[in-house]
């Protein structure tokens, strides 16, 4: 595992400092994680999910949500109602 | 029964019978809270005027044909939405966040007659097992302010065991209720997965979060989960299946029980002084009418691995939501990419990074198969060990951890470490059914040790009359921590 790479993937950028210590901690842990090596498990169903419950659909109808006003209130930056981001497309 | 907050159980009878009012009991706990707070560090935020206004209200209505939890204030861990308050998560992404809606679980105990009292410490976005990965600094153990709580639930825990919350929710995902009320020596149940909805709960592992109780008594827990547990259209995890009446289950004895001893949970990597205290835990069961018998979970040894594999995959995916657009801090970028890589980078802490990083990769191209599922089918495994375990018995005795509470910092640069820890908390939730923890006995060095009552899924009344039995027999849920007497029992 490179972390600088994963992170990028994970869309968080790291220091120098901080690769090293994480690169060195999660080779640690992987290490110990191999450990799942040992086990035959030809034929063994993956579990998502402990109980087992199947898609659960609702009606398909509109229903009132939270307030707009309260939905933005959060939000760090916002005009005429609108989420801002940085611009895209020049 | 700690200090001088009453329990949930016994309040309503309290307040029916004049001894004491709500305003009463709400400063009593604001008293607590200031005197014990700056050096527990269990609130993150409280409001005692608000909870003064509301007890005052309270108190004039009428005390015949009350909800339940008339009265109550209960603490709520900074993981769950309370509408037009904070919900940090105690992060510094979502520092300035008000929660527009109540959780289900928080709007049930509002509709019981609760208050959802005060933000409580806990690790960031519940990643972590001694509350030291709260950007607002660790809670500290009312037993000896040297120590972690335990976590990720650790403020929960701190201010039930130190007289400063009637009881809390809390939440667990491999242990962040159970492990912290072990260590803090309170009570602490994760229920089933499925049994509590967690609309409102702001996820770490989907497949594996939990929200539950932590309390000062095994039946302060059983009114908790009444009010919290059954099916939620908002969540459609929880299943729709008959709440029973946990009350009515706490029989006070184990006649006729049979409970299993897991071999793998008794090994020489536990401290001798826990394994001690469970041993004579079990002993007590028995004296109480109990069959206790050997089962065997021979595929424990893969938990903490299985564990961190499924639990970092689902949170790196559930963390990708805070990228700074629609909610909690935002650093500008010269794109959005270069934005959210800013904003993670200044936000996060150093264990929710190195979890989204690890999780990441377990799910990567080349990687998935080697790692994610892998993990997946290890977890077949340990669900099976469990049901052929619970074919031989009705629940099972065990430590919470292999330790007592240990001191502040000496885990922080050795995350496997910490992660090892988890050994006896995260199978329950890999395998979805539930567990508690009880106060069993105390180290040398005047620390809690918990006892583990496991059961299968949707059996809640069975852990909880075999805990409500054992503490009704023995005195350890008494004890004061020092916290409490050193500022008079303010």
């Amino acid at each position: 595992m490179d972390v600088r790479d994963v992170a990028h993937l994970a869309r968080m950028h790291i220091t120098a400092e901080e690769a090293t210590l994480f690169q060195s901690q999660l080779e640690h842990i992987l290490d110990h994680v191999r450990d799942l090596g040992e086990l035959d498990l030809d034929g063994v169903e993956p579990t998502a999910h402990a109980v087992a419950v199947q898609n659960v659909f609702r009606v398909d109808e509109a229903r009132p949500g939270l307030p707009h006003a309260q939905v933005m209130a959060n939000a760090p930056q916002a005009r005429n109602g609108l989420f801002m981001v940085p611009r895209i497309l020049e | 029964m700690h200090a001088q907050l009453p329990t949930v159980a016994t309040l309503p009878q309290l307040l029916a019978n004049g001894q004491t009012t709500t305003r009463s009991v709400v400063d009593t706990l604001s008293a607590a809270i200031e005197s014990r707070n700056p050096v527990l560090n269990a609130y993150l935020s409280w409001d005692g005027a608000e909870a003064a206004r509301w007890a005052q209200e309270v108190d004039a209505q009428s005390v015949a044909n009350r909800p339940l939890l008339a009265g109550v204030p209960i603490g709520i861990k900074d993981v769950l939405n309370v509408q037009g308050q904070p919900c940090g998560c105690a992060s510094l992404i979502l520092e300035k966040y008000v929660s527009p809606y109540d959780a289900t679980a928080v709007a049930r105990l509002r509709q019981a007659g609760a208050l959802p009292f005060g933000r409580l410490n806990m690790d960031e976005f519940a990643m972590g097992s001694s509350n030291e990965n709260s950007a607002y600094g660790p809670a500290r153990n009312p037993w000896n302010a040297g120590y972690v709580t335990g976590g990720s639930s650790g403020g929960s825990a701190a201010a039930v065991a130190g007289g400063m919350a009637v009881a809390a929710l809390g939440t667990d995902t491999g242990g962040s209720i159970r492990q912290p009320a072990a260590f803090c020596g309170c009570v602490g149940l994760k229920p089933s997965y499925g049994r509590v909805s967690r609309y409102g709960l702001t996820a770490f592992a989907s497949s594996l979060d939990q929200i539950g109780p932590l309390t000062q008594s095994v039946e302060d827990a059983a009114i908790l989960l009444q009010v919290i547990a059954g099916h939620d259209p908002l969540d459609s995890t929880s299943l729709d299946r008959p709440v029973p009446d946990y009350r009515a289950a706490l029989s006070g004895d184990l006649a006729g029980m049979r409970l299993g001893l897991p071999r793998e949970y008794f090994t020489d990597g536990v401290d001798p002084q826990v394994t001690w205290a469970v041993r004579a835990a079990i002993e007590e069961c028995r004296k109480l009418g109990a069959e206790i018998v050997d089962v065997d979970l021979p595929h424990t040894r893969y938990a903490v691995a299985t564990y961190y594999i499924i639990a970092t995959a689902e949170a790196s995916a559930n963390l990708a939501r805070f990228d700074g657009v629609r909610y909690g801090a935002r650093e500008s970028g010269q794109d959005p990419i270069d934005s959210y890589g800013r904003t993670r980078a200044r936000y996060f802490g150093p264990e929710v990074k190195r979890r989204i990083i690890l999780g990441t990769f377990v799910l990567s191209s080349g990687y998935y198969d080697a790692y994610y599922l892998r993990a997946q089918k290890v977890r077949t495994l340990i669900r099976r060990d469990f049901e052929a375990a619970f074919q031989q018995c009705d629940a099972l005795l065990a430590p919470v951890a292999p330790t007592t509470a240990y001191p502040l910092g000496e885990r922080v640069d050795d995350p496997l470490q910490m992660y090892l820890g988890d050994i006896f908390t995260v199978t329950a939730n890999l395998a979805g059914i539930c567990g508690l923890s009880v106060p069993c006995g105390f180290s040398d060095n005047g620390l809690p040790v918990g006892l583990q009552v496991l059961g299968p899924a949707f059996r809640e009344e069975t852990i909880l009359r075999v805990g409500h039995a054992y503490e009704q027999a023995t005195d350890w849920h008494h004890g004061l921590p020092p916290v409490c007497a050193e500022d008079g029992g303010q």
